[in-house]
């Protein structure tokens, strides 16, 4: 199979589980296997068949149709998008195993359903991934958007109802004021809205201009989370645990932060930015969102919105590698999509694992619970150091690159804010871990001693993607010369 | 035997979209029959949509079509003149009147009598009378005179719904639509005061040539008003939402996609095509009355639309905001913004004929039109639910729908003009539609229906096809967009450009 039939293949693959699941509805076996199936299908294709390629310097591009003079619905793959194909395609495999644990552990309605607003949730982040331009981009980001509203309201209590309404009220009030008007000024300012290495921008927008169309893309795009508009993210949770871990802490957020680097460096370009100083503002709006997001997780009694506030104060570190304007920073952003990806997943995975085999919700209730699940708990500490940055995981890669360019730009209080960082996710993290394995069970607890964790199904694939996020520390060389091809 | 057909009518297909609808009308009052009238009336609005897309097509391939009546020339006789503006028009007006027939037996049934549904037909097809007169006539005092028959024909068509309300709506906008019409005559009656003709073509060149003078620009306001009238342009728009709401489901569908469509059309045709854009944005300005007033529209009709409890209601005031875009796109004065509101015609048809069809479907399935009608929407009539969630999202301007299409050439249109804060308010005000399909959708998925409501099962295919069929084109104009927008582009170069 060509590199280019490949493209299109993956992201209209998930939409052939949209058709399996409907058809196999009656028998849930059967429906999952579809699910699985596909979902490791589009990984094969993914990593064997567009990954070589793109490693070998090629872009596969796939032009599907002219929607309007000029402006053309097509696929490119270049390193930044085919590494969010591959987080995007990866997880979901692993995902749906747990998905299939999760939901019959925890008896969920309407499981057809969400099944396939997953599967058109990402055939939307693999459009967004291998968009060719950014109106692409925003015809599948908007996809996302929609094809998610049912998933968190999926309980379809009075509360999901209220944080769908946030939900759609900001992802899609942010993306039509603000992101469409950035996509309408780029194609009228620069005759094309292609990616294109070293940006379209320059010769074409300056000034003061070029700041305001940063704004509207940076705030445009509200799945990046940046504060002000992070609001969606905290109440998204009331969705069931896998959504929040694949979507709310990969899928959807990943798509935020992919497009606003992305944009930075295809559309504006690194040397347009560093040049002009028109994304300065930005590393300053982003260093507020990583400390006060990590601030608000402390206080967080809430496992997962706890993890929910370390996710905004995550995907900041991607918006400030690209604001950053240096080659580094633009190579650990892109790094910290993956590396955040696994850490993040690992954590959402075990939350959950927490909730379906011990019903527990807060962190105040988790104490000695870590000697019961030693497995979750072990993958929680596994995930943590990679969302951290400590070593031997991932994140610690990703990390040094976004200090490195940050000593590039001269930016010293972005240092600052990083080590910081670093220092707040400890404080918000660890005493989780403290709490399960060195706190004293409450007494009147009743389950006796022993291993108790929850269906295997939900304990594997957080203990997977924490190993996964072991693995990465030392494959990160792999990782930074596929990303070296997005920087002319 | 085709060929044969063909070379006694091929040049008279302009003709024989107002000759054969207006017989049709008097034989479906001689069979009397529902079933037989209500053939005859399909017979004819299919045709007649066939009939308009060959005609585009030759206009798209050979240029202009001039046609004179009974082989009269020019003064004397009266031109009918397609180019590719009226040719989209017409294609709009006869599609949207044959797509909504399938509907009409199945929603009529339940709101008329049935001894009255054969005139019903007649004067359906006395409506599309006048709105394909109106489209494809060269003369500006035939469009006085067709315009007299379409709205005559439509309050006869409003009084038709089942309360009382239904014949006090009809005569407000009866009165309203004789005030419009007026403004209409006067304008065209002091235009030919000041040029001596009445073919549009004459009336361009003579009227550059008079060059600018109070009487002409007395005439273009009451062209602007008494068109602003029958197209329902905020604040003149007091008619419509009653109008709507009140008339049978069927004919809401139908107006609402037809009228206010074609005397758009009829302003866009007086400003550019007459006054052109020298004289009408130059000269008199009028972009300078209209750009406020259309944004006022947006927002107005959006913000109303928030809190209506009857849906029907709601999306009347919905297309209140729609004509605004449509507005804006022609005071813009520039192609992407002319483009934008003239593919609107095309796009907002299809949508909104779409949306109230499903209106009429929950309807005949639940009694009502209100927003409780939709609790639980999303189970019992998956199907229908499914159409209203995609044409609201069309509305609200999501890719891949035709509300897209439009919003992005109203804003690069405002983008080319340097008014950026209109750009703005544009995408401002498609958040309001968010909220405005949004509550309905979330009723539709979320509450369930009262304990004592009537069973409720799917609408009939005879609601379903023409629903999905308007819907289906919602997306699929989406995506292929150079019928529409290819047209509209077209069109709107040749009317900046000056040519009429």
């Amino acid at each position: 199979m060509s590199a280019v039939a490949a493209v299109g293949l993956a992201v209209v693959w998930p939409l052939a589980a949209v058709v399996l699941i409907a058809l196999t509805h009656r028998r849930p076996n059967l429906r999952e296997t579809g699910t699985l199936l596909t979902a490791g299908s589009l990984f094969a294709v993914v990593a064997g068949v567009i990954l070589p390629a793109v490693q070998a310097g090629g872009r596969p591009r796939l032009e599907v149709l002219e929607l309007l003079p000029g402006l053309e619905l097509a696929f490119e793959v270049e390193p930044l998008g085919m590494l969010f194909g591959l987080v995007a395609s990866g997880l979901w495999l692993v995902t749906t195993f747990y998905s299939i644990g999760y939901m019959r552990g925890h008896h969920e309605a309407n499981q057809t359903r969400f099944y396939i607003c997953f599967a058109i949730a990402i055939c939307g982040a693999l459009g967004v991934a291998f968009a060719a331009n950014v109106l692409t981009l925003f015809i599948f980001y908007e996809l996302i958007t929609i094809s998610t509203y049912p998933l968190v309201t999926h309980s379809g209590t009075e509360a999901a109802k209220r944080a769908g309404r946030l939900y759609l009220g900001i992802l899609m009030g942010t993306s039509i004021a603000f992101l469409l008007l950035a996509v309408a000024w780029t194609w009228l300012a620069a005759g094309t809205t292609d990616f294109r290495p070293g940006g379209i921008l320059a010769g074409a927008v300056g000034g003061t201009q070029l700041v305001a169309l940063l704004a509207l893309y940076a705030f445009g795009t509200g799945k990046a989370a940046l504060m002000p508009f992070h609001r969606w993210l905290p109440a998204a949770m009331v969705a069931p645990t896998p959504v929040s871990a694949l979507l709310h802490a990969v899928a959807v957020v990943k798509a935020g932060v992919f497009t606003v680097l992305k944009v930075a460096v295809y559309i504006f370009g690194i040397d347009l930015l560093a040049t002009t100083g028109a994304s300065r503002w930005l590393t300053w709006v982003a260093a507020f969102t990583i400390i006060a997001a990590s601030c608000v997780a402390i206080s967080k009694d809430n496992l997962k919105a706890r993890l929910a506030y370390s996710t905004i104060s995550q995907l900041s570190y991607i918006v400030l590698g690209a604001a950053l304007a240096t080659t580094a920073g633009a190579l650990g952003g892109g790094m910290h999509i993956l590396m955040h990806a696994f850490g993040k997943i690992t954590l959402f995975f075990c939350a959950g694992a927490i909730m379906v085999g011990a019903h527990k919700t807060e962190v105040s209730e988790l104490d000695g619970l870590g000697r019961r699940m030693p497995f979750t708990f072990g993958a929680f500490l596994l995930g943590s150091l990679s969302v951290i940055g400590l070593p031997p995981a991932g994140g610690s890669w990703s990390k040094w690159f976004l200090l490195l360019g940050a000593a590039e730009a001269d930016a010293w209080p972005m240092m600052v804010v990083l080590m910081a960082s670093s220092l707040l996710s400890i404080a918000y993290l660890m005493p989780i871990v403290v709490r399960g394995f060195f706190r004293p069970a409450p007494a009147d607890d009743g389950h006796g001693a022993g291993i108790h964790e929850a269906p295997l199904l939900c304990v594997l694939p957080p203990v997977v993607t924490a190993l996964g996020g072991i693995v990465l520390f030392f494959v990160a060389d792999d990782v930074w010369r596929l990303l070296t091809g997005m920087v002319p | 035997m085709i060929e044969a057909v063909w070379a006694l009518i091929g040049d008279d297909l302009p003709a024989l979209q107002i000759a054969v609808p207006l017989l049709a009308a008097t034989v479906c009052v001689l069979v009397r029959r529902p079933r037989a009238a209500w053939a005859v009336a399909m017979l004819v609005a299919w045709s007649a949509f066939a009939n308009a897309a060959v005609i585009l097509h030759r206009v798209l391939t050979t240029g202009t079509i001039s046609y004179f009546e009974g082989g009269w020339p020019v003064p004397w006789g009266i031109e009918l003149r397609i180019d590719l503006l009226n040719a989209l028009v017409l294609l709009v007006v006869t599609g949207i009147c044959a797509i909504v027939l399938l509907a009409a037996p199945r929603s009529l049934a339940a709101e008329v009598p049935e001894e009255k549904h054969y005139l019903f037909y007649a004067v359906y097809l006395l409506c599309m009378t006048g709105l394909a007169g109106m489209t494809v006539t060269g003369d500006a005092f035939n469009v006085f005179v067709f315009l007299e028959i379409s709205s005559l024909s439509s309050y006869a068509l409003i009084s038709q719904g089942r309360t009382p309300r239904a014949l006090t709506s009809a005569i407000q906008y009866l009165v309203m639509g004789t005030l419009g019409g007026t403004f209409i005559l006067l304008g065209i009656g002091m235009l030919y005061m000041t040029t001596g003709t009445l073919n549009i073509v004459d009336l361009a060149s003579r009227l550059a040539m008079v060059g600018p003078n109070r009487t002409v620009l007395v005439a273009l306001a009451c062209i602007t008003v008494g068109t602003g009238i029958k197209l329902a342009l905020f604040p003149l728009h007091i008619w419509l939402p009653n109008a709507y709401t009140y008339a049978p489901a069927v004919v809401t569908a139908f107006i609402a996609a037809t009228a206010t469509k074609v005397a758009y059309y009829v302003l866009v045709r007086f400003v550019y095509s007459i006054f052109q854009v020298s004289l009408a944005f130059e000269v008199n300005r009028l972009d300078a009355v209209l750009l406020p007033v259309s944004i006022a529209a947006m927002f107005a009709g959006s913000l109303v639309a928030i809190y209506q409890d009857d849906l029907k209601r709601m999306l009347a005031y919905s297309s209140l905001a729609q004509i605004g875009y449509m507005v804006l796109g022609l005071a813009l004065a520039n192609v992407n913004g002319l483009t934008g509101g003239l593919v609107h015609i095309f796009n907002h048809a299809i949508m909104k004929c779409g949306l109230f069809l499903v209106l009429a479907a929950v309807l005949l399935r639940t009694g009502s039109t209100r927003l409780s009608a939709f609790a639980g929407l999303g189970r019992r009539m998956p199907l229908t639910f499914a159409a209203f969630v995609v044409g609201g999202l069309s509305l609200i301007g999501v890719p891949l729908t035709v509300g897209f299409v439009s919003k992005w050439y109203l804003v690069l249109g405002a983008l080319d003009a340097g008014l950026w804060p209109v750009a703005v308010l544009i995408l401002a005000s498609s958040l309001l539609a968010v909220v405005y399909v949004w509550r309905v959708v979330e009723v539709g998925w979320f509450a369930e229906p009262p304990a004592d409501a009537p069973e409720v099962a799917e609408a009939p295919l005879g609601l379903l096809v023409p629903i999905w069929i308007l819907i289906g084109a919602t997306l699929f104009f989406g995506v292929f967009t150079s019928l529409s927008a290819g047209v509209a582009s077209a069109a709107a170069r040749m009317l900046i450009g000056g040519a009429a």
